[in-house]
Formats: structure tokens, sequence, C-alpha cells
């Protein structure tokens, strides 16, 4: 189980981050939906100790973060950002093989092989798998690196935006893994999203997030009413069920 | 009556030779032989007095291109994996400029003579110590404020390296042309008459930072993904970002105050590296680099001997061929 403690994060005198207290289920899928500015990336940057918070503690199954060594924790969670930009030539083989890295260090085994061979099947990557990640389209890429955090067989999986730069098919194809991969093989995937029709459909629970603070934190059946979203992106939206699932429409 | 013209099939093109396919490692070990013959062909070509005495000079000033391949082209390479940029260099600090102010001022400071006649131990401690403490004083800034901290290291290099320019340029003005022409001496890299003693300690000063490089190569390749990445993947950045600056301000250190200014070729070798080895790994790319490095250095000096007779610069021949292969490459497609 992962828990904040009161973090807060700011830069000179703007506070992105105000006394966020959480905790995040240690399986199953969660949304962070929110406007842009609202600080779910930073909330993620410092959940995955890739920045420190001006004051508060995050902690995995009672021990701060701060004080596990960083290699013990890449094998506990992981996270992929929104921007990745790569400067060396890798394949997707490769790259994939980095996913591996917090056990290996550098000298694959079998295991690690086979591991990677499954995350490349599982996530129907086999046609690309020699080409070279900068010679892929956005889409493509963006499932070489989701391929590539799962293979790195976290308990927690924390994304930022997914679902950037992918098509419809891969999108759900995406959602539908994940899903699978939290519930399948108990682990708890975090991720921000702007969709939040695929939030509604795909997670267990939701966390919203405004100005810096959380709003709500309950299931997608009390999220998805019309007063809520409303309150929570500030605008004009509506919520009608179809199929039996709601739906929120915002397009016009 | 038509009837269909049958063309005869075309001769098949026989292969002459079977396509081997160049595996890392196999280029790796072309480099290396090619960078050994260059080595053997620099110490035999053209002896014109007694073996001894000419072997015996000649070592001494290929080990002073050795280390100083090794230096820079390892330095190079590990602040542009930190960086994740592949066309910056560690002169972007302003070490080349702070050298040559080192040398203006103390030329403007002490006069010809004395220059001319400073104990050379004492001129290289002074030398290093001031490389190394003005680049680590720039750290204080790099560890003070975290966030961008490598691009701000950088714009504060930049910056003193036009201030350190400057103050040499103002200096040069002051002082009288003669004593300009024996300064103007040691603006250029020489590798002659560097003392035994100094390229002892610069030997192994390399072999300790050699031993470190070597074991941490996978963690370079990790970080090679990017700083977000690397941490991800477990590796301690701030930690081995701070080794390792120290390690390139080290190694560029000690080659400046040996030699004098000698970064320029930093950047060709290791964009050459890239390109021919045929691999994203440290294993392959440092030592890639350092052949490249020293068959540019020792290359040029057997050109700049034999064919030019001491009629050009080392620095002119290095970019002037290296750029043109360097062309070659990118027009053949090599670059993606």
């Amino acid at each position: 189980m992962i828990q904040t403690q009161q973090l807060c994060l700011k830069y000179g005198s703007i506070e992105v981050l105000k006394d966020i207290n959480l905790t995040f289920k240690s399986a199953g899928i969660t949304s962070i939906i929110g406007p842009n500015g609202a600080g779910k990336s930073s909330l993620l940057s410092l959940v995955c100790r890739l920045q420190q918070p001006t004051s508060g503690t995050v902690t995995l199954n009672g021990k701060q973060i701060s004080q596990i060594k960083s290699p013990e924790l890449a094998r506990e969670l992981a996270v992929l950002r929104q921007e990745n930009y790569i400067v060396a030539r890798l394949t997707v083989e490769d790259l994939i093989c980095f996913g591996r890295f917090p056990y290996h260090q550098g000298r694959p085994n079998a295991a690690d092989i086979a591991k990677i061979d499954n995350v490349i099947d599982f996530l129907d990557l086999q046609p690309f798998r020699l080409r070279y990640i900068n010679e892929l389209s956005g889409g493509q890429r963006q499932r070489a690196f989701i391929a590539m955090v799962l293979a790195q067989d976290t308990q927690y999986l924390f994304l930022d935006e997914p679902l950037n730069n992918l098509d419809m098919k891969h999108s759900v194809n995406i959602m539908k893994r994940l899903q699978q991969a939290a519930h399948v093989m108990h682990k708890s995937i975090i991720m921000v999203m702007h969709d939040i029709n695929f939030a509604a459909c795909y997670s267990d629970e939701i966390i919203a997030m405004k100005q810096g603070r959380i709003i709500y934190q309950d299931c997608p059946e009390m999220i998805m009413q019309s007063q809520v979203l409303e309150n929570i992106y500030d605008m004009p939206l509506k919520v009608v069920e179809l199929e039996g699932r709601p739906l929120c429409l915002y397009y016009r | 009556m038509h009837t269909r013209l049958e063309f005869p099939e075309p001769l098949k093109k026989r292969r002459l030779l079977p396509i081997v396919k160049l595996t890392a490692n196999y280029r790796l070990c072309l480099a290396a032989l090619l960078a050994l013959a260059t080595c053997l062909l620099y110490l035999s070509y053209n002896v014109t007095a007694s073996w001894e005495f000419t072997l015996q000079f000649r070592a001494k000033k290929l080990l002073t291109f050795l280390i100083v391949a090794i230096a820079i082209s390892t330095a190079t390479l590990l602040f542009q994996t930190l960086s994740n940029n592949r066309i910056i260099t560690p002169a972007i600090i302003g070490f080349d400029s702070l050298y040559i102010l080192i040398q203006t001022a103390l030329v403007f400071l002490l006069g010809a003579m004395q220059y001319t006649q400073l104990n050379v131990y004492l001129k290289w401690s002074i030398e290093i110590s001031l490389l190394v403490l003005a680049a680590s004083f720039l750290f204080q800034w790099l560890f003070v404020k975290k966030r961008h901290s490598l691009y701000l290291l950088i714009l504060i290099g930049v910056v003193f390296g036009v201030l350190f320019h400057s103050l040499s340029s103002l200096l040069m003005r002051l002082i009288n042309p003669t004593e300009f022409t024996v300064l103007q001496d040691s603006l250029f890299a020489s590798f002659n008459a560097v003392d035994p003693h100094l390229l002892l300690i610069s030997f192994l000063v390399i072999g300790c930072i050699g031993a470190f490089v070597a074991s941490h190569h996978h963690q370079y390749d990790a970080l090679a993904l990017g700083e977000a990445m690397a941490i991800n993947l477990g590796i301690n950045h701030a930690r081995l970002s701070r080794v390792t600056l120290i390690i390139v301000i080290t190694l560029i250190g000690l080659s400046t105050s040996l030699v004098g200014p000698v970064t320029f070729f930093g950047l060709l070798v290791v964009n050459l590296a890239y390109i021919v080895s045929a691999s994203h790994r440290h294993r392959h790319l440092i030592p890639m680099s350092i052949c490249c490095a020293i068959i540019a250095l020792v290359g040029s000096d057997v050109l700049l001997q034999h064919f030019l007779n001491y009629n050009s610069q080392l620095s002119i021949i290095i970019e002037f061929v290296g750029g043109i292969f360097f062309l070659l490459l990118i027009f053949r497609n090599k670059i993606r």
C-alpha cells in the first residue's frame, strides 16, 4: 500500500500541491482525473521519487520511500511519464530489455528474456520487435514504452496519460490489457487520464484533483454525475446512460 | 502475328564476398587493430636518427597521445550521456578559455623570461588546481538549485567561457609583442616534452577513473534513457551524475594542463563512434571512441611530421580530415 502524508509541492510561492493525503490500493485500476494544472503529473512525480516534495512524505508499506534504496524501489513501483525522448538508437527489444534492468543490472538472463517475450506477445508487438523506436509512429512507440514498464513487473504501475497518441483500437486494446494485468496479476495501476469515459469504463476508483487538491475519491458510479463532473472541470457537460453504463458528453 | 519477346533472365550478380554481419564486437576489434597499426606506424615510419633514440622519444610522445585520447574521448562521451545530447561537449564549461587565461595571466604577471623558467610541476599544479576548482565551484550551483541544474551549469559555463576569453584578450593587448610570441606558443596543444612524472600521475588517475567507468558502464546505458527513466529503473541519478561530472572535469583538466587546449576533437571522435559502433551500449561506445581518438591524434601527427613538415597544426589536420570523413558518412545515410 502506498500512502502520502501531507504532501506539498511549491515552486517558489506557487503552490502546485497542497496537503495531499492519499492511499493507493495494492490492486486494481485507479484513474486520476482533473483539469490542466491540477497537479496530477506532479503528484505522480513525487510518489515515484522523480522529484522531492517541499514537505510531506510518501510511504510504501509503512516505510518512507526516501529510506528505501532506489534499486529495491524499482522492483516495487514503475512510472511512465508523458514525454519520453531517447537519443540512443534502440530497437523495441532493447527498450523492453531495459525494463528488466532492476533485475539484471545490464546482464539479462534466460528468465528476463522469457519475460520480454511474454510482454511482447501480450501487447502484440511481434511485428515491431527489431525495429528502431525512432522509426516507429507515435502510437507504436507508446506501446513499446508501456511494454517496457510492464516488463519491469512491479506491484505498482504509474502511467501518465498512457493513451496519448493511440488510435481507438489500440486505446481500447491497451485498456483491456491493463485491466487484465490489474485483475489477473493483481497489480495496482494508477493512471492520469484525460478521457473521462475511458476512466469511468475501466477504473475501480477515480481520484479527482483540482488546483492542487484532491476533491473527490470515489468509485466511478459516484463520480459520473453531471454536477460532480461540472464541479471538477468547470464546464457544462451532460452524463447520460448508454447500455447501462454512464457516458459523459462534453463535446459541444 | 505477335510473338512475345522473351528476354533472357538477367545474369545473377554473383556475390564475390559473403556479406559479413558486422556486429559491434567485430567492429571494435577492427578499430582496435587500426589504432594499433597507426601507433606502430607512428613509431617506425621514417626513422632518420638512431632507433634507440627515436623510439624513446616517440614512445614518450605516443604515451602522451594515448593519455589525451583516452581522457578527452571518455570525458566527452560521458558528458553527452549525462546531458542526453549528442552535440554538446565539456569544452562548453569553458576549460580551454580558462587555460588560456591562466597562461596569459602568468605571462602578464611574471614576464616572458620568468614564465619560460617556471618549474614544470609548479605550473602544472597551478593549472590543474585552478581548472578543477573553477569547475567544482560551478557544481555548487548545480546542487544548490536542483531543477534543470545541468542546463544551468552549461549556461553558466558558457558565460564564464566568454568572460575568460574577454579577459585574456584584454591582457594580450597589454603585454608587449615579444612577450606575446612566447605566449602564443602555449595557446596551441603541444605533445612534445611532457614531463614523465606528470605522465605517470596522469596515467594513474586515468587508470582509477577507467576502473570506475568499467564497473558502472551498465548504469551509463540506463542513464542514456533520460533522467526520469533512469531513476525509474533504480539508478541513483543524483549520485551518479555528481561523480560523472567530477570525472569529466578531472579528465579534461588533466589533459588540458598536460598539453594545452585540446578538447576540440572530442565531439568529432564521439560522434564518429556513435555512427561506426552499431551499438548503443557504453561497453562498445567508450572503447570505440578511444580507438577513433587514437587514430585521429596519432594519424594526424604522422601526417604533420612526415608529409607536412610541421607547417600546420594538429588541430587543423584533425578538424579538416575528420570533418570531411564525417560529412561523407552523413551523405552515405549512415546517420539516421
